[in-house]
C-alpha cells in the first residue's frame, strides 16, 4: 500500500503537476492562436513573439517595481506587473493590426498571404525584444518559491517520495482557470461575445445583421493580447525567460490549437492539455514509478523511457499528424476552410 | 510576352554594382564570400519558389531539408570509420531492415483494412512492438559505435567519396524525406501543411543533434574535404606564383630591393590564393545555379508548368479537368525540396564543417521565405534575385546599422549607457530590417520585385 502511494506521488510530482502547468500555458497560447484563426482567419506565426513581448514587458515593469521596493510579499511581483504589461501587449497587437493585418483583411487576401505577413511581424517583434532586453536568460521570479517542499511533504506524510509544489505552478493553474471562466462567460453570455461567435461562424451574415467588424476585430486583439501576455509571463515565471524559447513554443501551440479543433475555444484548451500530457508522459522515464509498483524481481534495468526528452517535438508533431489523418477537423469540430 | 525586361536588367545591374562596391570599399575576399552564400541562398529560394510560386505549397520546413543536404555532405565525403562499422555495423543494418519491415507492414495493413476504424489500434500495436524489437538491436550498437574513440570519431563516418557527389545525394535525401512527408500531409490545407513541415524540420534537426552515431551530434563534424584546392597548397605551386607575379608585373618591378619584392610577392600570393579558392567555389556554384535555372525555366513553360499554374490558380476546376491535384503537389513538393537539399549540401561544402546546432528556423526557414517573397513568386529569376538581395542585406545590415547608430548617437558621450546598449544589440537590427523589408514588399509590391511573367498564347 505504501509502495502504491509512493508510486502515485512520483507520478504526481514528475508527470501530473508539471504537465498541468505546462498544459495551462499551452492552452492559453493556443486560445490566442485559435481566436485569431476564428475571427481574422489566418495562422499567426508571430504569436510566440507576442508571448515573449508580454513576458518582456512584465520583466521590465517588475524590475521597475523592485527598484522602488514594491513587492507582493510571498507572491511574485510579476503578478502586480501583469496588468500593465497586458496593456502594452495589447497596444502592440493593435499596432500590428493597424499597420499590417487590417490591410489584408479589408483586401480579403488568402489566409496564407496573411500568415506570411505574420512572419514579417514575427521578425520585427523578435528584433524589438532582443534590442530592448538582449538575448540572454533573465530571472524575474521573487517571493516564496515552493508552497510545499519535497522534504516537508516527506515529513508530513512519512512517505519515501516527496511532492514539491512550486508556487508558479499553482499560480499558473489558478490564473488559467480564472481566465478561462471569464472568457467562456464572455463568449456565451455577453452581446459582444455572441457577436464575435457570429462573426466567426459566418462573416457575411454577421455583417448583414449589423455587426461592426472593426469592433469585433478590436475586441479579438484585446483578448489575444491579454492571453498572449499572460501565457508568456507564466511560462517565463515557471521556466525562465529566454527570448529564443518562445519561437520553439510556436509548434506545440499550433499543435494544441489544431488537435483541439482550430477556431474552437474549448478545443484549444483541451488540445493544450492533450499535447502537454502526452509530451511529458511519453518522455518521462518510468523507472522510479515501476520500482514501486512492480514486485522486486521484475524491477526494470533501463530507464523505461519511451522517447528521450530530446525528441519532445516529435511527440506534439506525431499527435498532430495522427489527429489530422484520423479526424481532420480536430477533437472538437473546428472549422475546415 | 515579357513585360518587365527593364526591371530585370536594372536589378541585375544594381546587384553587380553592389558587389563591386563591397569589393572596392571593404575587400574582394568579403565580396566573394557574400557572392558564394548569395548563390547558395538563390538556389534555396528557387527551390521554395517552385513549391510556392508554381503550386502554392506553403513549406516551412526548409531548415530540415537544408540540414539533410548537409548530412549528405558528411556521409558522402567523410572517410569511413572501420572500427565503428566493425563493432556496430551489423546491429545498425539489422535495425534498419527491421524498421523498413515495420513500415511496410503498417502500409500493408493500412491498405488491407481500408475502412475499418479498428485498424488504428492494430497499427499502434505494431508500432510499439516494432520499437521494442528494434531497440534490442539498436541500443547496443549505438553504444558500441559511440564508444569508438569519441574524441575524434564516435560515429560511422561516411563513404569517403569526393564531396561534390554529395550535392546529388543531398538532393536525393531531401527528395526522399519530402516524399514521405508529402504522402502523409499533402492532402491537408495549406496552413496545416505549414505547421506539419515546421514540425518535421524540428524533428530532423533533433535527430541530427542527438543521434551521435550518424552525425556526431553537437560534437560537430569538422574538416570535410573540399572540391577545390587548399590555399596552403596553392601558395607553394609554381604556376600559381608566376600567375600572380604576371598580373602584378608593374607594381613588382617598381620595388627595387629583391628581398622586399619577395615579401611583397608572398603577401600577394596569400591574398590571391584566398580569392582564387573562393572564385573556384563561385564557379562551381554558378554552374549548379545555371543548370537549375535552365531546367526550372524549361519546366515552367512546359505543359507540366502550365498544369501546375492551373492547379495553383483554381484547384477545383483543375480537378474537374481530370488533374490529380494531390499527386501533382507531391511532385512539386519533392522536386522543390530536392533543390533545397542540393543547396544544403553545397552550404556544408563551402563551410567545410557540419554543426547541427547552428540550424535555426529564423535563419534557415523564414529568411528563405523572405527571399522568395521579395524576389518574386513564380519567377525563377526573381527567386535568384531575392536570394542575392536578402543575403546581401543580411550580411551588410550589421555594418550599416553600426554606421547609422554611431552617427545618430555621435552627440552622446562614448560611455553613455543608451548608446552602448544600442551598439551591443547591432546584430538584432538585421531581424528588424528583414521583417520591415518583408512587410513593405508584401504591402506595396505583393508580387515581388520581379513579378511572375504572364504569357498569353
Amino acid at each position: 500500500m505504501i509502495d502504491f502511494l509512493n508510486a502515485i506521488v512520483v507520478l504526481l510530482n514528475f508527470v501530473f503537476i508539471p504537465a498541468l502547468s505546462y498544459g495551462s500555458q499551452l492552452a492559453l497560447g493556443a486560445l490566442g492562436v485559435s481566436f485569431i484563426y476564428a475571427i481574422l482567419r489566418f495562422a499567426n506565426f508571430a504569436h510566440g513573439e507576442l508571448m515573449s513581448f508580454g513576458a518582456m514587458t512584465t520583466i521590465l515593469i517588475t524590475w521597475f517595481f523592485q527598484s522602488y521596493g514594491i513587492n507582493l510579499g510571498i507572491l511574485p511581483t510579476a503578478l502586480l506587473a501583469i496588468p500593465f504589461s497586458i496593456f502594452f501587449t495589447i497596444i502592440l497587437c493593435l499596432l500590428t493590426n493597424r499597420l499590417v493585418f487590417r490591410y489584408y483583411r479589408i483586401k480579403k487576401s488568402a489566409p496564407v498571404v496573411i500568415a506570411m505577413a505574420s512572419i514579417g511581424v514575427m521578425f520585427v517583434v523578435n528584433a524589438i525584444i532582443r534590442i530592448i532586453i538582449g538575448p540572454n536568460d533573465k530571472k524575474f521570479f521573487d517571493g516564496q518559491k515552493f508552497i510545499i517542499k519535497a522534504k516537508q511533504f516527506k515529513e508530513m506524510t512519512g512517505l519515501n517520495e516527496g511532492l514539491a509544489l512550486k508556487s508558479t505552478q499553482v499560480i499558473t493553474i489558478f490564473i488559467t482557470i480564472v481566465l478561462l471562466i471569464f472568457l467562456f462567460w464572455f463568449l456565451q453570455k455577453t452581446k459582444t461575445g455572441k457577436s464575435m461567435r457570429a462573426f466567426s461562424d459566418n462573416e457575411d451574415l454577421a455583417l448583414l445583421s449589423g455587426i461592426n467588424p472593426e469592433k469585433v476585430v478590436f475586441i479579438t486583439w484585446l483578448i489575444v493580447g491579454t492571453l498572449a501576455c499572460v501565457a508568456g509571463t507564466l511560462y517565463g515565471l515557471d521556466k525562465s525567460y529566454k527570448p529564443f524559447t518562445y519561437l520553439g513554443l510556436v509548434l506545440p501551440i499550433f499543435a494544441s490549437a489544431i488537435v483541439g479543433g482550430i477556431g474552437s475555444p474549448v478545443g484549444a484548451v483541451v488540445g493544450g492539455y492533450v499535447i502537454a500530457f502526452s509530451e511529458i508522459m511519453i518522455t518521462y522515464a518510468y523507472k522510479k514509478f515501476l520500482k514501486y509498483i512492480l514486485p522486486e524481481n521484475l524491477e526494470p534495468s533501463g530507464l523505461v523511457q519511451l522517447l528521450s526528452t530530446d525528441y519532445k517535438f516529435a511527440v506534439s508533431f506525431s499527435i498532430l499528424v495522427i489527429v489530422l489523418l484520423v479526424r481532420p477537423s480536430g477533437i472538437f469540430k473546428g472549422r475546415t476552410l | 510576352m515579357i513585360k518587365n525586361k527593364s526591371t530585370e536588367t536594372i536589378s541585375i545591374a544594381i546587384m553587380a554594382l553592389l558587389f563591386l562596391f563591397v569589393g572596392i570599399f571593404q575587400s574582394w575576399s568579403l565580396s566573394l564570400s557574400i557572392l558564394n552564400m548569395c548563390i547558395i541562398s538563390a538556389i534555396m529560394s528557387m527551390g521554395i519558389n517552385m513549391q510556392w510560386g508554381y503550386a502554392g505549397i506553403f513549406n516551412v520546413g526548409i531548415m530540415g531539408f537544408t540540414a539533410l543536404g548537409g548530412l549528405a555532405a558528411v556521409l558522402v565525403s567523410y572517410s569511413p570509420v572501420g572500427e565503428a562499422w566493425r563493432v556496430g555495423g551489423r546491429g545498425m543494418i539489422t535495425s534498419l531492415i527491421l524498421l523498413i519491415a515495420t513500415v511496410f507492414l503498417i502500409i500493408f495493413i493500412n491498405k488491407r483494412f481500408k475502412n475499418n476504424k479498428k485498424k488504428y489500434w492494430l497499427i499502434a500495436f505494431i508500432i510499439i512492438v516494432g520499437i521494442i524489437i528494434i531497440n534490442i538491436f539498436y541500443r547496443p550498437s549505438v553504444h558500441a559505435i559511440e564508444a569508438v574513440n569519441p574524441a575524434i570519431s564516435g560515429f560511422l563516418g561516411g563513404l569517403g567519396l569526393p564531396i561534390i557527389f554529395s550535392w546529388v545525394v543531398g538532393g536525393l535525401f531531401a527528395a526522399g524525406v519530402a516524399f514521405i512527408i508529402g504522402k502523409i500531409t499533402l492532402g491537408l490545407r495549406s496552413d496545416y501543411l505549414a505547421i506539419a513541415t515546421l514540425g518535421i524540420s524540428e524533428i530532423i534537426i533533433a535527430v541530427l543533434k542527438h543521434e551521435d552515431w550518424l552525425s556526431r551530434g553537437v560534437k560537430n563534424v569538422i574538416g570535410l574535404k573540399r572540391p577545390v584546392p587548399y590555399e596552403i597548397n596553392l601558395q607553394q605551386t609554381d604556376w600559381f606564383i608566376s600567375f600572380v607575379s604576371f598580373f602584378n608585373k608593374t607594381s613588382l618591378e617598381r620595388i627595387t630591393d629583391s628581398s622586399d619584392r619577395q615579401l611583397y610577392l608572398t603577401n600577394l600570393v596569400i591574398d590571391a590564393s584566398g580569392i582564387f579558392v573562393k572564385l573556384c567555389y563561385a564557379g562551381l556554384f554558378s554552374i549548379v545555379l545555371l543548370i537549375i535555372l535552365y531546367l526550372a525555366n524549361k519546366a515552367q513553360i512546359s505543359p507540366w508548368g502550365r498544369m501546375m499554374r492551373a492547379i495553383r490558380d483554381n484547384e477545383v476546376s483543375a480537378n474537374a479537368m481530370g488533374k490529380d491535384i494531390v499527386k501533382r503537389h507531391l511532385h512539386i513538393f519533392v522536386i522543390g525540396s530536392a533543390v533545397v537539399g542540393i543547396s544544403g549540401a553545397m552550404l556544408i561544402t563551402l563551410d567545410g564543417l557540419f554543426t547541427p546546432a547552428s540550424f535555426q528556423p529564423l535563419r534557415y526557414t523564414f529568411l528563405i521565405w523572405i527571399m522568395v517573397i521579395v524576389g518574386g513568386t513564380g519567377n525563377n529569376l526573381g527567386g535568384i534575385l531575392g536570394g542575392f538581395i536578402i543575403w546581401f542585406v543580411w550580411i551588410e545590415a550589421a555594418p550599416a546599422s553600426q554606421f547609422i547608430i554611431e552617427n545618430l548617437t555621435s552627440g552622446l558621450a562614448p560611455d553613455n549607457k543608451f548608446k552602448l546598449h544600442l551598439l551591443d544589440s547591432i546584430p538584432y537590427f538585421r531581424y528588424l530590417i528583414m521583417g520591415s523589408i518583408l512587410l513593405l514588399i508584401m504591402r506595396f509590391r505583393p508580387k515581388g520585385i520581379l513579378p511572375e511573367k504572364i504569357r498569353y498564347s
